[in-house]
């Protein structure tokens, strides 16, 4: 086979313009991680089943194993890296799984806070039910799923300003 | 897992498209969502060594209606279907079935034309389109043709496409005001493959069925429309007797593989069980 022509990606990552040279075959998680060297996005299934390597992309939650860099050129993309305040301040989903311990080993964390901050954009007061939909595509080997649910509540109900009131058991 | 390598290509318009997809033949693959081929391409079931994205092609997006007709884009997103208040109020069944497709995600990224070009008879669309008497409009080398739903499968990954054409847009005849629908999926999990499923749209006259039309998912080569089991309906008030022949009708046309999901015994008695609980559902919604 001819050698393939690599190709020039540029795209926004958590606010700043990026650029890169890649094959097309270059999956999206692979430049994140390995070019850009921001690794807080996982690979757990490379299948497109677990959800750990989930960016936000222009507006969309998008299992970025699934997809190639150069399907990302010209958009704009948040990673966990992105999420806290530049102060370091941490977002109220990263304070909701800190607080509601919403992780144990960690290793779905960052794909299951960017999908659930996409879903509260959507949604800014979901149900509890809503929210089971909504990351229905997140796989967590560890929690069983309770806290992680909390820490959403826990954040919407610290975005909206109003008291967050844990269900009674 | 690294696909072989490829080509990328993204046109701005179908012309582009259409001259690109019919020069480079045989080694182009058109590329929608990416969530059924690049998984292909992983496992190197797909090796295309040229990818044609038809991301950039603005034409390709969106819902409309024309005249009684609906037309979707062959790039609206399956999130795009289920936003749809269009669909909503015409051709609710879309909605109904796009929410048991995949997961929020993929829903995000999968196409309606992919969903129905792809030809792998688990994915979900093409029953439902084959209920509907949905038309695909294809583009290639020799301009625009129309393919009817029910003609366009005819074995797994195997469809009425020639290499260089791709699809334009689905169009959805109108569907008669109050009709009813209903969409039974069995899967074992989120963003599995149907163990079986059944697509029915059926209007009712006086408390009789007076149309039916009945597809199955995933318990063939392709998807499979079900003649037979809808002509039983046809007629009757939804009694006992005539859901069990109908059902029965079904199940005889259904040859699942015996694979993860379940025997081929008990996937053919699942496909009787969702055409069963599809049906009810549609006659109390008509
Ligand atoms: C974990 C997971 C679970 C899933 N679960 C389901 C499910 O339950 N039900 C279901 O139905 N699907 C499921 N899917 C598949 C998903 O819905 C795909 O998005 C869809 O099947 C294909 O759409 P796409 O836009 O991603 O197409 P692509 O993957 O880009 O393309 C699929 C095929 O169609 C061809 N193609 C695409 N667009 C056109 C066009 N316009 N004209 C001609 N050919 C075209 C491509 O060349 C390719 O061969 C799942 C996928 C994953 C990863
Ligand atoms: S690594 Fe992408 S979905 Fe699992
Ligand atoms: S915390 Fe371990 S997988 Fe979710």
């Amino acid at each position: 086979m001819s050698k393939i022509q690599k190709m020039h990606v540029t795209m926004t990552v958590n606010g700043e313009t990026v650029e890169g040279l890649v094959e097309p075959r270059t999956l999206l998680i692979h430049f994140i991680r390995e070019h850009l060297l921001l690794t807080g996005a996982h690979i757990g299934c490379d299948t497109g089943h677990c959800g750990a390597c989930t960016l936000d992309i222009d507006g969309k939650s998008v299992k970025s194993c699934t997809m190639f860099a150069v399907q990302a050129e010209g958009s704009s993309i948040v990673t966990i890296e992105g999420l806290a305040a530049p102060d370091g301040t941490l977002h109220a989903l990263q304070e909701g799984f800190r607080m509601m311990h919403g992780l144990q080993c960690g290793y779905c964390t960052p794909g299951m806070i960017l999908r659930a901050h996409r879903l509260l954009i959507e949604n800014p007061n979901p149900t509890e039910a809503e929210i089971r939909f909504g990351i229905s595509g997140n796989l967590c080997r560890c929690t069983g799923y309770q806290n992680i649910v909390r820490a959403i509540q826990y954040a919407a109900a610290k975005l909206n300003g109003t008291q967050f009131q844990e269900a009674a058991e | 897992m690294i696909p072989g390598a490829f080509t990328y290509h993204r046109p701005k318009s179908i012309d582009e498209a259409a001259a690109l997809l019919t020069s480079l033949g045989e080694e182009a693959r058109p590329l929608a969502g990416g969530h059924s081929l690049i998984p292909m391409m992983k496992l190197r079931m797909a090796t295309p060594e040229h990818l044609v994205d038809l991301a950039g092609i603005p034409e390709l997006k969106g819902v409309c209606q024309n005249g009684g007709d609906i037309i979707i884009g062959a790039m609206t997103t399956q999130a795009e279907l289920i936003a749809s208040e269009l669909l909503a109020a015409q051709v609710p069944i879309l909605r109904e079935t796009s929410l048991v497709i995949a997961d929020p995600q993929i829903r995000y990224c999968g196409t309606l034309g992919g969903n129905v070009a792809n030809g792998d008879p688990g994915n979900d669309m093409p029953a439902v389109m084959m209920t509907l008497d949905a038309r695909y409009t294809i583009v290639g080398e020799k301009g625009r043709r129309v393919i009817p739903s029910r003609e366009f499968y005819q074995g797994a990954y195997y469809t009425a496409l020639e290499p260089g054409e791709f699809l334009v847009s689905v169009t959805i005849p109108a569907l008669p005001d109050g009709h009813g629908f209903a969409y039974e999926k069995m899967k074992r999990k989120v963003g599995d493959y149907a163990t079986a499923a059944a697509a029915v749209v059926l209007t009712k006259k006086d408390g009789v069925i007076a149309t039916c039309a009945l597809a199955l998912t995933n318990v063939g080569d392709t998807a499979l429309f079900a003649e037979e089991a809808a002509q039983i309906l046809i007629g009757s008030r939804l009694d006992a007797a005539s859901l069990a022949r109908a059902a029965a009708a079904a199940e005889a046309i259904a040859a699942p593989a015996t694979d993860g999901r379940g025997t081929a015994a008990y996937r053919t008695s699942i496909a009787g069980v969702m055409v069963a609980r599809a049906v009810r559902r549609a006659f109390e919604r008509a």
